[in-house]
């Protein structure tokens, strides 16, 4: 006889609360997934394989790439100076950087975009002084490095302050009071206490530049082969009627959202068995017979 | 190394956490800041090792003007509450920190600091835990790593923020004699804080009594326990019956009622400092028992007069002997007492009494 716990639910409410969860699941994430396979090898490999070597879309893949590789070390830096401002000092305006963090969940992407153009675009604030001395921003690489920066600086931010909050100022406060220095303090103590949080903030961070559409459509201009991320690079060939060659370039983003998927689940794994390391169930005490100072004083 | 501490003063917003202190700690003394939380205890280590920066007033360590030297150059060691061990590293490399962090000129070499570490561990008796991670340990041998590292540095000065609140009775106990035995092999100068008056009266050469970020009174366990210079010193220290009295000159008369009269002041009388008979006493008054708790060694009894609640401790012989029923009627006599007046005035000294 199985043994039935009192608060288990009835087996047929089991059945259908997760029937109904992986089913969700299957329509929503795994029907499109295979849906966009299947488009891109409609017409075979050879014209998978041609659409993804084509020059535009390996520009705009080399593109999103270096958005990414220049937004994520500004987000770490970023993330980890305003965590550590909120989590370890009191200062005034601190509830307003906090709510200022979470601006950019808050505000369309469009939105966003659009700031950036009233700041630096020809007829914005900036924009004679930017034409005067020749320095594009808008439609161009830093306008849109600038648009991915806002809407992923909240990531890693995020992450770390309530890490760093569990964690206290004592472990710091200890290294100083042994002579540390504050930049050994950082890295010898705080580094490797958040250095989990910190890689999965990224992960999210970076999820969030290559797949950003909105925000940095609107400061790109769509030139091809130049300011074209691949995520624009696939609505051109979809608005194009470019079915092979927009699915295609969706593949890769898709595989880029399952090695994220992946990564993050090894990171959260990480994560846990840290905290179950530190959260451990002490062994039982050893005979401890009370402890003798030695005579030998050092 | 001795430490100088001349009219600190330090808020927190509103909140007045030290009042114009001063206090000197000698060399190679062990001293306790004891007192109720809020009372600035913790306040005024940090100061000392630096956490914090008054807002007036100065630190000096060894007669040297030290108020605005770094924490990191302070040569203090500090053991915090909850141990704060770095928890990624082992606890060799957790005890050797401090000198791996050193200027490469100072910094020992690698056989040196080996050396002394495996030195320091054997000194708390835990070097067969070197390879283990703190969250191996137990919160005692936590502790003691703590104070292993915190001895690394060689610091003149150790400050202890209640190293012992976070561990159990037992534990404890053990912990606080081996503190005291530790302190006297390594001649340096150790400030610890404890709201818990039987470790400060235990492990201490000198207890200092603060409340409200003052110090209340200043002298070793024997003298703040048997005379108290305050009726908070009185109160902190143990449990205490509280009379109401009135002076007449040398004479104090004490009553138990509900209000004190104008010119009043406040008897204090331990409950161990109780006298009481089932047989009428000369000069006693009387009371009902209300409970009696046997307490291991002793034995507590609540007494009821005019309305208000008498704690009386005996023995557990003479508790026996005299048979208390509940309900029943005896009598009690205050052996002695310490009479305060009822404003913050001086301390009248010990008085006879008359009811």
């Amino acid at each position: 006889m199985t043994v039935r716990r009192a608060t288990a639910e009835p087996r047929w409410v089991r059945l259908l609360l997760t029937g109904v969860a992986l089913g969700f699941l299957f329509l929503f994430l795994v029907l499109p997934l295979i849906a966009v396979f299947w488009e891109a090898f409609a017409q075979g490999a050879q014209a998978y394989w041609e659409a993804l070597k084509d020059s535009e879309a390996r520009s705009a893949m080399l593109l999103t790439l270096t958005i990414a590789a220049v937004v994520l070390p500004f987000n770490i830096a970023f993330g980890v100076a305003a965590a550590w401002a909120i989590a370890k000092f009191e200062f005034r305006g601190k509830s307003l950087l906090t709510t200022l963090i979470d601006l950019p969940f808050a505000v369309s992407p469009v939105v966003a975009g659009l700031i950036f153009i009233i700041l630096f675009g020809a007829q914005g604030f900036f924009g004679s002084w930017l034409a005067a001395n020749d320095v594009k921003i808008i439609f161009a690489l830093p306008g849109m490095v600038l648009a991915t920066l806002f809407v992923t600086f909240p990531f890693v931010a995020r992450e770390l302050i309530p890490l760093m909050q569990a964690q206290g100022r004592d472990e710091e406060e200890a290294a100083i009071s042994l002579g540390a220095s504050g930049w050994q303090m950082f890295w010898r103590v705080t580094v490797p206490n958040i250095k989990w949080g910190l890689m999965y903030g990224v992960i999210l961070a970076n999820a969030r530049a290559m797949g950003e559409f909105g925000a940095v459509s609107v400061v790109s201009g769509h030139i091809r082969g130049e300011t074209n991320t691949l995520p624009l690079h696939v609505e051109i060939l979809y608005n194009e009627y470019n079915q092979i060659g927009a699915f295609a370039a969706a593949t890769v983003l898709a595989f880029l959202g399952l090695v994220t998927l992946v990564a993050k689940t090894v990171v959260e794994w990480r994560m846990r068995k840290e905290t179950e390391m530190l959260t451990a169930d002490l062994p039982p005490e050893k005979t401890e017979q009370p402890p003798v100072v030695a005579t030998e004083s050092s | 190394m001795s430490i100088e501490i001349r009219n600190i003063c330090k808020r927190f917003g509103n909140f007045v956490a030290l009042d114009n202190l001063s206090l000197d700690i000698p060399t190679g003394e062990l001293v306790a800041l004891l007192g109720p939380s809020g009372c600035g205890k913790t306040t005024l280590l940090r100061i000392i090792a630096g956490m914090e920066t008054p807002d007036s007033g100065s630190v000096l360590f060894g007669g040297q003007e030290a108020t605005h030297v770094h924490a990191r150059d302070r040569q203090v060691g500090f053991v915090f509450q909850h141990y704060a061990l770095f928890r990624h590293m082992s606890v060799f490399e957790n005890v050797a920190f401090g000198l791996r962090v050193r200027p490469r000129k100072d910094r020992p070499s690698e056989a040196e600091i080996r050396e002394r570490v495996m030195g320091l561990l054997k000194l708390v008796q835990l070097d067969w835990l070197a390879q283990r991670y703190p969250s191996q340990l137990s919160g005692g041998q936590r502790q003691r790593i703590a104070l292993a590292r915190a001895l690394a540095v060689e610091p003149k000065v150790l400050l202890l923020d209640e190293p012992f609140g976070a561990l159990d009775t037992k534990v404890r106990k053990e912990l606080r004699r081996w503190l005291r035995r530790l302190h006297d092999e390594m001649h340096i100068s150790s400030v610890f804080v404890t709201h818990d008056q039987e470790e400060a009266l235990e492990v201490a050469d000198r207890v200092v009594v603060m409340n409200r970020g003052h110090i209340e009174q200043i002298g070793s366990p024997d003298e703040v326990y048997s005379s108290p210079a305050s009726p908070f010193v009185y109160q902190f220290l143990g449990n205490v019956n509280v009379f109401h009295s009135r002076l007449h000159g040398a004479w104090a008369e004490v009553e138990r009622e509900g209000e004190a009269p104008a010119a009043g002041s406040i008897a204090f009388v331990r409950p161990h400092d109780i006298e009481l008979d089932v047989a009428p006493l000369a000069g006693g008054m009387t009371a009902g028992v209300l409970h009696v708790h046997r307490i291991g060694p002793l034995v507590r009894v609540e007494l009821e007069h005019d309305g208000e609640t008498i704690e009386v401790e005996l023995t557990r012989e003479r508790a026996a002997s005299l048979d208390l029923p509940v309900g029943k009627t005896v009598w009690i006599k205050p052996r002695q007492a310490k009479v305060f007046a009822a404003e913050a005035a001086p301390p009248a000294g010990k008085q006879p009494f008359l009811f």
